[in-house]
């Protein structure tokens, strides 16, 4: 990768450029279903999801461990093939694009913070801060130089030259958010960003992500269980057994219900009150839920169900 | 990204080691042993070499090689003689005796009677003397290396090497050596004697049968394998081009001693080994970077890219190992003395280098499918 373009060849199929402005989601999905292995081992992990992410808006996906928001981010990140349903990503749709077209057009438009953060140990700080813009062909040293400034960025500007090794979790983290936002991605996708922190890192990583993380008309897709973020949220929509149940504010999903308003973009009519059986006290009295539209018992097991 | 890469495989360190040291190790084995063997091979058919003025070996149909000759009466000169299209034909004696020195140690030589007229066969690089005196009474020339090590002399305080002026006693017959030659040492480096066909007879009085060989020169414009035929047709013995008898006596000796067998059998085990560790220790190095090309993956590295990088670590391994193996070789090769007697040809570089690429490449294209067949949703389990 040489070229100085900082963008990635992107193959044979040409992309309709992202769309500007708030009025395109940045996310799309439609009547997503995932299925794990064949026959009686199969795992439903999505049982017909839909749901829109808007531009310049933080979206949190919750609910129980095993529910699917693993399985519905790497879909939403263009890393997994639903079995049915489309993902439209920034207006493409994934499942219309070849591997390497598509391996470019995440490079391009996609930032990934993990758990675990998953910053390579043999490079210090910057260079693996770097690493997104050279997938993308940047050239060496801008690659550096653009990553030093995120990492300044994120108040790491002293530790350009450290080893992933000799920072804290919190530092790492904040090296990994530096490295989801370096290329300037519209979507950025973090999967349990927290929960490997303690509670004072957790809420700084929130804040940071809070900050950076929906300027510009860029989309934030965040999974978690941590409570603790919920109202970084604009909007969290409440997995269970593979469907999305309830989406809303987090002050209506917190149980205030009353007059809680959801500041969220309401596309698609997904603002609706919820009748949701297994959902807890929110939905008794009747707040400003969402309803799910293949809502239905999500109590049972979900590998048990063909 | 390849920066990145080798970053990644110069960061675990034990392994890269670990990689680099087995691939040494055999390109070490792969480059030396075959030089060695090389070497030996050459020594084996050294005197043809040296003799490069003959077209034409005339010998007993019995004769195997160069070391296996069988003898036969000086009569059979004449007829070798005799063939339309010989330039000229001359005796070659070799055979064994005993040689006693002058501090009275018997030391078993080999033996080289030439020409007397011509003095065909006897080696030209003289380090000392000259081969014109074998022409004188008694004369014998030695080889450097015999001079030095086997022959040495024992005076009061050591050894010096033998010289010209000593004298030597060669069944029972008084010897003068005239000369010191620089001669390519033997397979079984065995002192060497030069002299005269003529003295070979007076040295062994009793044998009736002392020619070797007939060294024939064909005459301007024969062709060298048709005159062989013809000498072979009309005298009935067995006569053989240069290059033939070469080959005949690299073959003799290769069916002859297991020697294949044991360079061969090392030889593959090394490149066995090499590539077991190799494969192995590389197969392990990326299951551990799995994760991180998984994390590549998913940020959009192409499949293409993903190759390039596991094929550039795989490229810097080979590279170190065989560059530290080749020199290991080549500083042994170098050693004062030559003790090995080593040969590293630019063939058995290249082979030796191909075989390391390969192990390399084999290895790699194993990490390349498990990196290939990563789905990379796996960034997000934990
Ligand atoms: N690769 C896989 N193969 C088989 N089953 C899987 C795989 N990944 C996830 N699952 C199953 O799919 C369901 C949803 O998993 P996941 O999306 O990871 O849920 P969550 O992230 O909410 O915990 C679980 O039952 C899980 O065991
Ligand atoms: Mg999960």
């Amino acid at each position: 990768m040489t070229n100085t373009d900082m963008r990635p060849r992107l193959g044979a199929v040409a992309l309709s450029p992202a769309p500007e402005g708030g009025a395109d989601p940045a996310v799309v999905c439609a009547g997503l279903r995932k299925r794990y292995g064949e026959g009686a081992t199969a795992v439903h992990a999505l049982r017909g999801v839909d749901l829109t992410v808007q531009r310049g808006e933080l979206l949190m996906l919750v609910g129980p461990s095993g529910c699917g928001k693993t399985t519905l981010i790497s879909v939403m990140a263009g890393i997994l093939d639903p079995t049915e349903g489309s993902c439209r990503i920034l207006g493409q749709d994934m499942t219309a694009l070849a591997p390497r077209p598509r391996a470019a057009f995440r490079a391009r438009n996609i930032g990934f913070v993990f758990q675990a953060y998953n910053l390579n140990p043999a490079l210090t700080a910057a260079e693996n801060v770097s690493v997104p813009l050279r997938i993308c062909g940047a050239p060496v040293r801008e690659a550096m130089r653009k990553a030093e400034a995120a990492l300044d960025m994120v108040g790491l500007g002293d530790k350009v030259e450290s080893a992933p090794g000799d920072l804290s979790g919190g530092q790492q983290q904040r090296v990994a958010i530096a490295r989801a936002l370096v290329h300037e991605p519209q979507l950025i996708v973090c999967d349990e960003p927290t929960s490997a922190l303690d509670h004072a890192n957790g809420q700084r990583v929130m804040e940071l992500l809070r900050r950076v993380g929906t300027v510009d008309g860029r989309a934030l897709v965040i999974v978690t269980h941590d409570a603790r973020i919920f109202d970084f949220a604009d909007r969290i929509a409440e997995l269970d057994d593979g469907r999305v149940t309830r989406v809303g504010t987090p002050g209506a999903l917190a149980g205030a219900g009353h007059g809680a308003t959801d500041p969220g973009p309401a596309p698609d009519g997904e603002d609706m009150p919820a009748v949701a059986p297994c959902a807890g006290p929110v939905d008794a009295a009747g707040g400003a839920m969402a309803d799910a539209p293949h809502g239905g018992n999500g109590c049972r097991p979900s590998a048990a169900r063909p | 990204m390849y920066q990145i890469a080798l970053k990644m495989l110069l960061a675990n360190r034990g392994k890269y080691l670990g990689m680099v040291l087995s691939l040494a190790f055999t390109s070490l084995i792969m480059t030396q042993q075959p030089a060695v063997f090389a070497s030996i091979l050459t020594r084996t058919y050294g005197l043809i070499d040296d003799i490069a003025i003959a077209d034409i070996w005339v010998m007993d149909p019995q004769a195997q090689s160069v070391d296996e000759s069988k003898a036969m009466p000086d009569t059979r000169l004449s007829l070798v003689r005799s063939v339309s299209g010989v330039e000229w034909a001359v005796p070659l004696h070799k055979g064994q005796l005993k040689a006693r020195l002058p501090d009275g140690n018997t030391v078993g030589c080999g033996l080289i009677g030439v020409d007397d007229v011509s003095l065909i066969g006897a080696p030209g690089d003289m380090k000392s003397g000259s081969m014109a005196d074998l022409r004188m009474s008694d004369a014998v020339v030695v080889d450097a290396e015999g001079a030095a090590k086997r022959l040495a002399v024992q005076v009061d305080g050591g050894m010096r090497p033998l010289a010209v002026g000593d004298g030597l006693e060669v069944n029972d017959h008084h010897a003068v050596v005239v000369g010191v030659a620089n001669a390519t040492p033997t397979f079984q480096s065995q002192p060497m004697l030069y002299t005269t066909y003529s003295r070979v007879k007076l040295f062994n009085k009793s044998e009736r049968k002392l020619m070797s060989f007939v060294l024939v020169k064909a005459q301007k414009g024969q062709d060298h394998r048709r005159l062989a035929a013809r000498i072979a047709s009309e005298t009935g013995l067995t006569a053989l081009t240069a290059d033939d008898f070469r080959a005949r006596t690299l073959r003799h000796f290769i069916k002859r001693t297991a020697i294949i067998m044991h360079f061969g059998t090392t030889i593959l085990m090394s490149f066995c080994i090499g590539a077991v560790v190799t494969g192995l220790m590389f197969h392990n190095f990326t299951q551990d970077a799995l994760r991180h090309f998984g994390v590549l993956k998913a940020m959009g590295t192409d499949d293409r890219t993903l190759l390039l990088m596991i094929l550039s670590q795989a490229l810097l391994v080979a590279g170190t190992g065989f560059g530290i193996g080749v020199g290991m070789a080549m500083i042994m090769g170098n050693l004062p003395g030559d003790p090995m007697g080593m040969r590293l040809s630019p063939t058995i570089l290249l082979v030796g280098g191909g075989a390391v690429l390969s192990i390399t490449l084999v290895s790699a294209a194993l990490s390349i499918r498990q990196v290939l067949r990563l789905e990379p949703a796996i960034v997000f389990k934990q």
